[in-house]
């Protein structure tokens, strides 16, 4: 048993960081000065494991046997609650430069431990550009026991100077055995259900895991698959998108509110409520409920726009499978259960129309994130879809 | 007597020796009572004095001094704000001296709204002061409101032209009153008519993104361009008409596709609008194709982004959508 178990299939990463766990060790040690990094920027597609491997990587770091995955440190990491570990994690559409300057101070401060202080900033492509320049000196510089750990998706999605002043660890997405591998050793999942998963995700293990053990999120994907062949009038298309965004929404709002609520009795407990008496009172306490709920609306936005990228990346496999079979790819289809519709559509239409379909999903994607109302930008993408309104 | 009133004052009564008790938070109304109960007791002493204070300072004593008779004045007005704030200890003088008024102090009393001091309000008007409403119109409440502002000048306006002007002007009290005002002076000694509303008001509807949107899947080219115009003038953010067109194309779209032959009710659900918007949706859907109405969906998506950052000129994003409504409605 170690920390570095949930990390699938990223061999060559793995070595790098054990050997960066060595050097750490050095450096602590006394033996070298010159043999740990302290800023950096772990890189991977979404779901290959980048915000997993950053807390591996803090566990190693914190464990006295570099990753038992059995101490006091490795354990506590792990779940979150290790004191030399501060973790930013944004349910939020941004990152500002509040939280970031509080940051900065904070990774100013020793660690407990007296081993290290590790920073992991999940979603750093979500850093505003004033936030990340907040950063700018304390990656340069840090302070002698501070580590950084930035996760993005690509370095692309991180400003230029950022990037400069880290070192990049790119993950790979990982092969679809491993991840099936994983599920059926760590979850229990049937060797069958865990292929599908595993293939149905294209290396997203989160999103693997969701779909091997959650019935409701299989069936909302088959849904999402059969929109192809359904949309025939303009009227399918309208019905379509509707459902596909209220699917979205449905998702989501059980997730966001069972978090509101929580947030919302700790913030009351915060300020001396509960145990049956009146709740609290007061101006600072209004003001933190007003900030809490504003955070709360932007959280559940987010959620709502997750899901529904979700649903669009699953679109595009679709359109990915028809155009391997056009092209005469012979790679794995993501969708092999859907071979017979696959083939239909694809001799259906032409390799140039698939690829516009998945660029309009692309721009629909982008649309999205881009604060375009999710119901609009789904209309128009069935549309472009249907053959578009040049019909 | 208590007597209410939908927030008109009452005219130049004579105000000396009774109470007005002005209840709402609708600064409007409450100032112009205040003013009228002032413009009252100059009337009959142009000397009278003019005491205005707010309730948390008025404690018992206060409140002898500045009622009792005065060496230097003969009248004088007295107004208190923030009633909702008044000491519990004033409470009780403060309603035995309006139950006994002196008779030459004009009192106004102000209370902003809201539950505070609802009780001490009770007592006041159960002590016979005269209460006057100054709350926000609600929407079916402005063409009542405007003909009795109308009376109240000494006018009359029928009820066609009191609806076109609330459509014009729309729900705030300052404005309407100030509109009633003109169209009195205007229509010189007749009542006011809905020919002239529109020749002083038209187009200058309290313009929304729904009515540019409606506009433009018309095919009203030059009133979606006016219509259009007057929004982004009047400061209606570009995402509100992006939105609205955007809202307005997606009924029309469902309303297209729905299945022949349903009962009303079905049909509204079908459609997911309001049953009264039907009728509208049938005159808006002879104008329109399939292909056309996609075109605009997309076109409308597009805008959407672009007002919300993705283009530079957010005005022009809206024109352009406009532009592509009207265009993409004479596709067949």
């Amino acid at each position: 048993m170690s920390v570095w178990d949930d990390i699938v299939g990223q061999d060559r990463l793995l070595d790098v960081l054990r050997s960066a766990v060595d050097g750490a060790g050095d450096a602590l040690a006394g033996r070298r000065q010159d043999t740990m990094t302290q800023a950096w920027l772990f890189t991977g597609p979404p779901g290959s494991g980048r915000s997993n491997a950053a807390r591996a990587f803090a566990a190693a770091l914190l464990c006295e046997q570099k990753g038992c995955g059995a101490c006091q440190a490795c354990r506590t990491v792990l779940a979150g609650t290790h004191g030399d570990v501060i973790h930013i994690l944004s349910e939020q559409l941004s990152i500002g430069v509040d939280t970031m300057r509080d940051l900065v101070r904070r990774s100013a401060l020793s660690p407990v431990s007296r081993r290290w202080l590790v920073i992991i900033v999940e979603d750093a492509d979500r850093l505003t550009d004033k936030a990340a320049d907040a950063l700018l000196k304390s990656i340069e510089e840090p302070t002698a026991h501070t580590v950084w750990v930035l996760c993005a998706p690509t370095v692309e999605d991180v400003l230029p100077t950022i990037r400069s002043r880290c070192r990049v660890l790119v993950l790979r997405t990982p092969p679809s055995d491993a991840v099936a591998a994983h599920l059926v050793a760590k979850d229990g999942v049937p060797e069958s259900v865990a292929t599908f998963a595993a293939r149905a995700s294209q290396g997203h293990i989160g999103r693997a895991r969701a779909l091997a053990l959650d019935d409701a999120a299989r069936t909302r994907r088959r849904e999402v698959l059969r929109l192809p062949t359904q949309l025939v009038s303009l009227g399918a298309c309208m019905t379509s998108a509707a459902n596909v965004v209220d699917a979205a929404t449905e998702e989501a709002t059980p997730r966001s509110t069972a978090l509101d609520a929580e947030e919302t009795a700790d913030l009351a407990s915060a300020f001396g409520g509960g145990g049956g008496g009146r709740g609290p009172s007061g101006a600072a306490y209004a003001a933190a409920v007003k900030e809490l709920q504003k955070n709360q609306r932007q959280r559940a936005k987010r959620l709502v726009r997750d899901s529904l990228d979700r649903s669009l990346l699953d679109l595009a496999s679709f359109y990915r499978d028809v155009l391997t079979v056009q092209m005469g790819g012979g790679v794995e289809l993501v969708n092999e259960e859907q071979r017979s519709e696959i083939e239909a559509v694809a001799r259906r239409t032409t390799a140039e129309q698939t690829a516009r379909h998945v660029g309009a999903i692309f721009a629909a994607r982008e649309a999205v994130e881009g604060e375009v109302a999710p119901i609009l930008a789904v209309e128009a993408l069935m549309i472009s879809l249907s053959g578009g309104p040049s019909r | 007597m208590a007597r209410s009133t939908a927030g008109n004052t009452p005219g130049d009564r004579a105000a000396l020796g009774s109470t007005t008790l002005v209840s709402g938070s609708n600064e409007f109304v409450a100032e112009r009572t205040i003013a009228s109960a002032v413009r009252a007791v100059r009337a009959v002493d142009a000397d009278a004095d003019f005491v205005e204070l707010a309730a948390p300072e008025l404690g018992a004593a206060a409140l002898v001094e500045i009622t009792s008779p005065s060496l230097f004045a003969t009248a004088r007005c007295v107004v208190v704000r923030s009633l909702e704030g008044l000491p519990a200890e004033a409470v009780e003088p403060l309603v035995s001296y309006v139950e006994s008024p002196a008779p030459d102090v004009a009192l106004v009393l102000h209370h902003t709204g809201g539950l505070k001091g609802k009780s001490a309000l009770d007592k006041l008007r159960k002590a016979g002061a005269v209460e006057v409403k100054a709350q926000e119109l609600k929407s079916w409440e402005v063409a009542g409101w405007v003909a009795d502002e109308a009376r109240r000048q000494g006018s009359r306006i029928d009820r066609a032209a009191a609806e076109a002007l609330a459509e014009a002007v729309g729900i705030d009290m300052r404005a309407l009153a100030g509109a009633v005002d003109q169209l009195v002076a205007d229509s010189a000694g007749a009542s006011i008519t809905a020919e002239l509303v529109r020749r002083y008001f038209g187009g200058r509807a309290e313009v929304k993104g729904f009515s540019v949107a409606d506009a433009a899947i018309e095919g009203k080219t030059s009133l979606a361009i006016e219509q259009l115009r007057w929004a982004l003038s009047n400061r209606v953010d570009p995402v509100l008409i992006t939105s609205a067109v955007a809202g307005g194309l997606r009924a029309l779209a469902r309303y297209v596709s729905a299945p022949r032959g349903l009962r009303e009710a079905d049909l509204a659900r079908e459609v997911d609008v309001p049953t009264w918007k039907l009728k509208r949706l049938a005159a808006q859907s002879r104008g329109w194709s399939q292909r056309g109405l996609a075109t605009a969906i997309v076109a409308a998506a597009k805008a959407d982004a672009d007002v919300k950052g993705a283009a530079g000129d957010r005005q022009w994003a809206c024109e352009r959508l406009v532009i592509s409504v009207l265009r993409a409605r004479a596709l067949s």
